[in-house]
């Protein structure tokens, strides 16, 4: 059982990210981490493959060299190797770019299961994974709340607005995880110290066959503003008159 | 003559409310507008459709399409596309909806914009970002169509009275996208108003500490009436209530007139699916959260004391006592 998994370095969730002249989010320089989106499916990756008792997950980044850290963290947490697409010719890369750098590093590797997240922490495009499945010519099985896999096939519970389909599909095919899943595991000091040694590599869009033409973005920011802020209103302390004002509040707005 | 189509979301109960608000908007941005429709229900949605602006509705109702994920309704609609040339192809944020846009996107080799919140004309589209804190504008470029995913209520459904033609889409799906298949559909049980459709949202978050705490605000639901209960992403990945209940970027989009919310600090992924409600309330034992900077009226304190003494108080009121 070979596992990818597709990893996204992104901003520091909790932060307030930075936007450049370019319009684009500032990367270079600025704190980061792994998408916390992505170590469901991280963690799913890693318990088929020790279920199954052999084989290996990958992981596949495409970022700046700072995209590293989310690689580490990845290793540390027990995926196998790394790779890291890293190419100034990626700046703005937008979903069309991303899906065809992805499945170009992913088809260099032996695998049978791509897993992603829904969609990732800074971007929540959430058209990726679907796209990289049209491009390897297999099956996506989007929005995985729980998985199984036998044999040749993995069933899923596919999150739907109403509760959940299962839904069955042969391998190789691309699987995206939700949030909460899985419980990923916390890295332990020897996963630290092993991820250290454990080997990454470090492409260019030259090496997967593609060209500049190929990875050219086909969207550009033209402006970006402020929104009008909205007008915050009163806030008090809590104490004895409280409920009623809430109550007020909510009878001036017709709806008790 | 600019060619808008609109990828219609329709089940056998209708058509997806995104669709006809989709269409809305596709009327001002071109002068032949189309809707997709492909699965059960199609050709029974093509008068909604037909009444919110398209003047054609390529259907079909062939369970293929609705028993297999993705692959057969793109490999249609990307017959349908090579065959008419739309210039722009509007879909709704849904589940069926990305995937079916993401793939189209290798096929055409189109560029495609997900959560647009305003769509400028056929080659420009705006988004919010940050939480809704900066407005993006983003030209699209690059061979047609252009794909735009748009965020739920968006726009507001208007009828134009118009009627459509039906087009029959063929299911002449090849076996091998036959792949990825839909066994059974379960639906979780759900009580009260729809969260997207309800006068009033109550949503608690991380602050609940548990799954417990959620009884109190069925509490005060019950209590205001015609009221939904929703939750943070916090609190659905903690596994205290289930994802129907999420409001945020992944989940749900309210507008309610009120929206009360205990324990959420107000994360930008929470605040974009709120942030459109007429009036905020938001309890919280943090006075420097987030929330407090957008509420219209915001209660540093304790929300097991807050949620009791104001559902106390509408019930006091309702009585008359």
């Amino acid at each position: 059982m070979n596992v990818v998994v597709l990893t996204k370095w992104v901003p520091e969730p909790e932060g307030t990210p930075t936007i450049g002249d370019d319009g684009l989010l500032v990367r270079d320089g600025a704190d980061g981490a792994l998408d916390p989106g992505d170590e469901y499916g991280l963690e799913a990756a890693l318990q088929l493959v020790e279920t199954a008792g052999e084989g290996e997950v990958t992981l596949i980044s495409m970022g700046p060299e700072v995209a590293h850290a989310a690689l580490q963290r990845g290793l540390a947490m027990g995926a196998h190797k790394g790779v890291r697409i890293t190419d100034d010719g990626l700046r703005g890369a937008d979903a069309l770019v991303t899906a065809k750098v992805l499945a170009a590093a992913i088809q260099m590797q032996e695998f049978d299961l791509v897993i992603g997240g829904v969609e990732s922490t800074d971007g929540y495009t959430g058209t990726v994974p679907a796209a990289i499945a049209e491009l390897l010519g297999i099956p996506s099985l989007t929005f995985a709340r729980g998985f199984h896999v036998s044999d040749d096939t993995i069933t899923i519970e596919r999150q739907t607005a109403a509760g959940y389909d299962s839904v069955i599909s042969p391998l190789p095919a691309v699987v995206t995880v939700t949030s909460g899943a899985t419980e990923p595991r916390y890295p332990s000091l020897k996963g630290v110290m092993a991820a250290k040694s454990k080997p990454v590599e470090t492409l260019a869009v030259s090496d997967l066959g593609l060209s500049a033409e190929d990875v050219a973005a086909t969207q550009t920011v033209t402006s970006v503003s402020d929104a009008p802020p909205k007008q915050g209103g009163a806030v008090v302390e809590f104490d004895e008159t409280t409920p009623a004002r809430i109550a007020d509040l909510l009878a001036e707005a017709k709806v008790i | 003559m600019t060619k808008v189509w609109v990828w219609a979301d329709v089940t056998p109960d209708g058509p997806a409310p995104s669709a006809l608000e989709l269409l809305t908007k596709a009327r001002d941005l071109g002068d032949d507008v189309a809707a997709v429709a492909l699965g059960p229900g199609a050709k029974d949605a093509a008068s909604a459709l037909g009444e919110h602006g398209a003047s054609t509705v390529f259907a079909s109702d062939d369970e293929v399409f609705a028993n297999h994920l993705a692959q057969p309704p793109t490999a249609a609609l990307a017959g349908l596309v090579e065959e008419h040339a739309p210039d722009l192809i509007l879909f709704p944020s849904s589940y069926e909806a990305r995937d079916v846009a993401g793939r189209l996107q290798i096929r055409t080799g189109s560029t495609l914009m997900a959560n647009a919140t305003d769509v400028l004309d056929a080659e420009h589209a705006r988004t919010e970002i940050l939480g809704g804190t900066k407005i993006v504008d983003v030209e699209l470029k690059g061979p047609s169509p252009k794909l735009v995913l748009v965020r739920p209520q968006s726009f507001a459904p208007e009828p134009s009275g118009g009627t459509a033609d039906v087009v029959e889409v063929l299911a002449d799906v090849p076996n091998e996208l036959k792949t990825a298949e839909r066994m059974e559909r379960h639906e979780e049980a759900a009580s009260g108003p729809r969260l997207e459709s309800a006068k009033v949202v109550v949503a608690g978050g991380r602050g609940l500490g548990g799954p417990d705490a959620f009884a109190q605000l069925d509490q005060l639901a019950a209590a205001i009436g015609n009221a939904a209960v929703g939750a943070s992403r916090a609190a659905v990945d903690a596994g205290w209530v289930p994802y129907s209940y999420q409001i945020g970027q992944t989940g749900k989009t309210v507008k309610p007139e009120v929206y009360v919310c205990a324990g959420i600090s107000g994360a930008l992924q929470h605040m974009v699916g709120m942030k459109g409600a007429k009036r905020i309330v938001a309890i919280t034992k943090d006075p420097d959260a987030p929330i407090l900077q957008i509420a219209d009226l915001g209660v540093v304190g304790d929300l097991f004391q807050v949620v009791p003494a104001l559902t106390e108080e509408i019930e006091k009121r309702r009585t008359g006592s």
